[in-house]
């Protein structure tokens, strides 16, 4: 009786714990970006991170939309093939990338890449007590550690996933166009035809937004929250990465059932 | 690093964002800059318009001259009144020339072509194709088929 009656409060325990997580977070979103950094010249921290956050996750972004766009072309192509509409495999190579692969597949890489780093960083600077220095002359560490992060990651992760998407196509293109021998022509007007401005671009875009804001707030709540052990930050560092991929991709499938 | 160097990389990753969107919307979507002020509307009703979007392409042998801008349901006559944004230097078709809407391919996407008139009168703006030939649907096609065949085993 009384293991059954430890059990439930343990559960109860657990749920009061994930709902004041819940609650911690958006106090901690809220208080981060709500009012202007008062500190300096904001920009300039919020160039630094976009720096540390966009251009050094280029590369891999880069690559791997080369290598999956490779990859989209040449499964499209022997499957179309079968139907003799290997020519559709523009538009399918476009579609896919602008409407899944592109946001999902770069909010996956900006969490494994830009995600880790936040949580480890902010993590670390409260393990070594850098963050409560911070307080302790005055500065308001949400204003000057977080909010440039968030910003920074708001911004840079849509623009990573339009390069990815780009970088996709070309190298769709590349496979099926160079190597295949689909016609250039249709491999473009394809796409161009069935290829909505609005409906595809945008939303792929808003997808992306969206998933900037999911994955950085994550990153940096994790690292802002986290026991101050390098147990830990590792542990910290683990979850970001869980938590963003699982949250990525179970928002996807909400925003496709609602977009398209 | 020095600040510079920093402003300026950061300033290009967001032109290089910037621009992917540029060619998401021209090279990939298709998307064109140039405004309606170049061309001219003409209205068409087909009885069966299944297949045709708006953006599908209009063409007159072979070569595109204008694409269409709305398909709405014509409820007096039912039947689907397509609109057709025609580039404004074609201003030489005949009024009585034909819209037939036709497939690319077996299986691929529906436009519209138009065969060339014998009328001196030429189409304007706001216009009608009065003479028109509906979408091909392929299982009427086959269904007809079908029939002529079994009408003759008889």
């Amino acid at each position: 009786m009384n293991g059954v009656v430890d059990r439930v409060a343990s559960l109860g325990r657990i749920g009061l714990d994930v709902i004041a997580a819940i609650g911690r977070s958006g106090i901690f979103l809220f208080q981060a970006l709500a009012g202007r950094s008062r500190y300096g010249n904001g920009f300039s921290l919020l160039v630094k991170q976009l720096y540390a956050l966009g251009v050094l996750s280029l590369a891999i972004i880069i690559v791997s939309g080369i290598f999956i766009g490779m990859v989209l072309a040449l499964q499209g192509y022997n499957i179309l093939k079968d139907y003799g509409s290997e020519q559709a495999v523009g538009q399918m190579v476009a579609l896919t990338l602008l409407r899944e692969l592109g946001p999902v597949v770069t909010a996956l890489l900006f969490a494994g890449r830009a995600g880790s780093a936040l949580t480890a960083e902010i993590g670390l600077m409260k393990a070594t007590e850098q963050l409560s220095s911070l307080e302790m002359i005055g500065v308001d560490p949400l204003k000057y550690i977080i909010a440039p992060r968030l910003w920074a990651g708001f911004i840079a992760m849509p623009l990573l996933a339009l390069i990815f998407c780009v970088v996709g196509i070309w190298g769709g293109a590349m496979v099926a166009v160079d190597w295949l021998g689909v016609y250039s022509g249709s491999y473009w007007a394809n796409m161009q035809n069935s290829v909505q401005f609005g409906a595809d671009v945008l939303n792929g875009l808003i997808k992306a937004v969206v998933f900037a804001a999911v994955v950085t707030w994550i990153a940096v709540f994790q690292g802002y929250d986290c026991e101050p052990t390098s147990e830990g930050i590792s542990r910290a560092t683990t979850r970001t990465v869980v938590y963003a991929s699982l949250a990525v991709l179970g928002l996807d499938f909400i925003l496709t059932a609602l977009m398209f | 690093m020095r600040t510079r160097t920093l402003e300026l990389t950061v300033g290009l990753f967001i032109l290089a964002g910037l621009l992917a969107l540029l060619i998401l919307a021209l090279r990939v979507s298709g998307l064109t800059l140039s405004t309606n002020g170049d061309t001219y509307t003409v209205y068409a009703h087909f009885d069966n318009v299944s297949g045709l979007t708006s953006r599908s392409k209009v063409t007159m042998a072979g070569v595109t001259i204008g694409q269409v801008k709305r398909i709405t349901f014509d409820k007096n006559r039912y039947t689907g009144l397509v609109e057709m944004a025609i580039n404004s230097d074609v201003d030489t078709l005949p009024a009585d020339s034909t819209a037939s809407i036709v497939t690319a391919g077996l299986l691929g996407e529906k436009y519209i072509g138009i065969s060339v008139g014998g009328d001196d009168l030429v189409l304007g703006d706001g216009d009608e194709i009065v003479d028109t030939q509906s979408a091909l649907v392929l299982e009427e096609l086959i269904g007809r088929f079908l029939l002529n065949t079994v009408s003759k085993d008889d």
